[in-house]
């Protein structure tokens, strides 16, 4: 039992050791004074300063981050919607094509999603002039459509697992149904939904093959810009960008797990 | 989808609160609920498809939009004329280049997609084993790459394989190789990527399939004198198979698509067709070839996907 345990966790920590080892290579390279990768030149927040100074990564940092917040905020509506209907409204013709109809952008490659949306935006411009152009509006929607479909799911898993008893207890009291849906089942799911947002938010900020079908000349987002960038090879403000995005998302996973284990501890002491 | 009124929403199966929400007369919200939804991907994710279809069926042409409409109209001769052009796909199954690309893509994704597997089966059954508050940290471990930028990570590999990068200076240091390897652009390091940027996605319902097994029944089997090897083969992979489905499934649709890893790791020989509709369409400019490759795709790779899903949702509603 002992040996086939330490073979395994011999392996298994390896494995955690080449998920973080490139990462922790960036991080540390990041501070290097040297504009040669390859060679350590001493400890510098030289390419933080270039980084901060580069006009072009903060713009499209700005556009992405706007961005990705109203994708975001659009695709959690439409997903709860969708993850609503697919776990409560019971059995109704066409549930199975919804079902398949709401899952179908997950399993679409991005190349694909990227080429019939632009496709689509050259078409309708054609037919009926909207959308004028392509930019920040036609990459927003390209967004949402890829993301509301996670939400959805997202959504679905959580209310299947809940039970009905209180949403039951609420109509039973005379409830109307939006009054059920606001006041009993949001607040029910809102854990599902904040992190349906999350999830869309960082898809969207992280977009780089669907953004550039269907961005428009001079909207560049920031994975686009990061592309262009390193398609040449490594370059030492990418580095420092890496290790401030890395470090944000760090915090921010170790305060979702803080708040679980407080969440944990309370529910815990109610038992 | 066929929308309909009355009895028709709700058959007897129905939960209480389905009905409810039928018999309160609010069917337009119920009706509303469903097509907003629906509406939008109708929109933006299905006739889009018809859009790439009929683009197929075009030549290209420097126009804006660069390629010929199919229907034209004769004013002196009034005639309707439709031209279909079916030389995009007829050039696809002529040139070899296109088959083997979606043939390596196949490779590529499947090779990798075992490496993952086999790299994410200890960390996953480490953290099935392990003490819950361990758990939930190693958890987060897992996690929290899969919230960093996928191109980021992908980028931190070009600094780790390249010719005079950390791999090769620690093996170089190390008197393993005396020459620098090229691992950079080559198969191996899209390989790497792959491998690297979905662990998470099989780490995860490996966990979940591996921490829902009896540990009882190794016990049972040890007392019945199976060596601990017999009993992982015979016991652990048996009862982890729907986890390793699962893995596989995630792992695979996204990687034989995939468009960054081969760009920024692959070498100029690496095809995968993601990365060939790229090119015939941003370096081309050949829309209806990039088109015809996308419905190629689209039948070929995605569609037999779309229906293996839908039939194990099937078997999981049952």
């Amino acid at each position: 039992m002992k040996r086939r345990s330490l073979f395994l966790n011999t392996t298994a920590i390896m494995g955690f050791i080449f998920l973080y080892a490139p990462m922790i290579a960036l991080i540390v390279y990041s501070f290097n004074k040297s504009k040669l990768v390859t060679v350590w030149g001493g400890w510098s927040l030289k390419w933080y300063g270039e980084l901060f100074r580069n006009e072009q990564i903060i713009d499209a940092a700005l556009l992405s981050l706007k961005i990705a917040f109203i994708s975001a905020s659009v695709a959690v509506i439409l997903g709860t919607m969708a993850g609503y209907v697919l776990s409560r409204f019971g059995k109704f013709r066409g549930k199975m094509i919804f079902s398949g109809w709401i899952t179908a952008p997950l399993v679409m490659p991005e190349v694909i999603t990227g080429l019939s949306l632009l496709l689509l935006f050259v078409a309708m411009e054609g037919l009926i002039g909207w959308p004028s152009g392509r930019g920040t509006g036609t990459i927003i929607i390209a967004h949402v459509t890829f993301c509301m479909a996670y939400v959805a799911v997202i959504v679905q898993s959580r209310l299947s697992q809940m039970d009905e008893t209180l949403e039951e207890a609420a109509m039973d009291l005379g409830a109307k149904p939006s009054s059920l849906f606001f006041l009993v089942t949001l607040p029910l799911i809102a854990p599902a939904i904040i992190s349906g947002w999350l999830l869309s938010f960082t898809l969207s900020l992280d977009d780089l093959v669907i953004a550039s079908f269907v961005s428009g000349p001079g909207n560049s987002t920031l994975p686009m810009v990061i592309f262009s960038k390193v398609r040449l090879g490594v370059s030492p403000e990418v580095n420092a960008l890496a290790t401030i995005m890395i470090a944000i998302v760090a915090i921010g996973v170790i305060a979702a797990m803080f708040q679980m284990r407080r969440q944990a501890k309370l529910l815990g002491r109610q038992d | 989808m066929s929308i309909q009124t009355g009895s028709a929403w709700v058959d007897g199966s129905g939960s209480r609160l389905a009905k409810y929400n039928f018999l309160s007369k609010v069917n337009w919200g119920r009706f509303g609920v469903i097509a907003v939804p629906s509406l939008w991907l109708g929109i933006f994710f299905f006739i889009p498809f018809l859009v790439v279809f009929k683009i197929s069926l075009s030549e290209t042409a420097i126009a804006v939009p660069p390629y010929t409409s199919l229907l034209e109209w004769d004013l002196e001769e009034a005639y309707l004329n439709l031209k279909l052009n079916l030389g995009n796909y007829l050039y696809l199954f002529e040139d070899t280049f296109y088959l083997d690309a979606y043939l390596s893509s196949i490779k590529i994704a499947s090779v990798s997609t075992f490496f993952t597997l086999l790299v994410a089966f200890p960390i996953a059954y480490l953290i099935a084993r392990s003490k819950p508050t361990t758990r939930a940290l190693l958890l987060s471990l897992v996690i929290l790459p899969f919230w960093t930028s996928f191109l980021l990570r992908v980028y931190a590999w070009m600094g780790f394989l390249k010719k005079n990068g950390l791999v090769n200076e620690f093996l170089l240091s190390i008197g393993v190789i005396d020459q620098p390897l090229t691992m950079l652009q080559t198969d191996f390091a899209v390989y790497i990527g792959i491998v690297y940027t979905y662990l998470p996605f099989m780490v995860l319902p490996l966990y979940s399939a591996l921490e829902k097994m009896d540990m009882t029944l190794l016990e049972a089997a040890e007392d019945l004198g199976a060596k601990p090897a017999t009993s992982f083969f015979l016991i652990t992979i048996p009862m982890a198979i729907p986890g390793i489905i699962a893995g596989c499934v995630l792992v695979f649709i996204p990687a034989v698509g995939e468009f960054v890893i081969p760009a920024l790791l692959g070498g100029s020989d690496t095809l995968m067709i993601g990365r060939v509709l790229w090119d015939e369409f941003f370096l081309n400019r050949d829309w209806p070839m990039a088109s015809a490759v996308a419905i190629v795709m689209l039948v070929v790779l995605v569609l037999p996907i779309m229906l293996i899903r839908n039939g194990q949702g099937k078997e999981e509603a049952v």
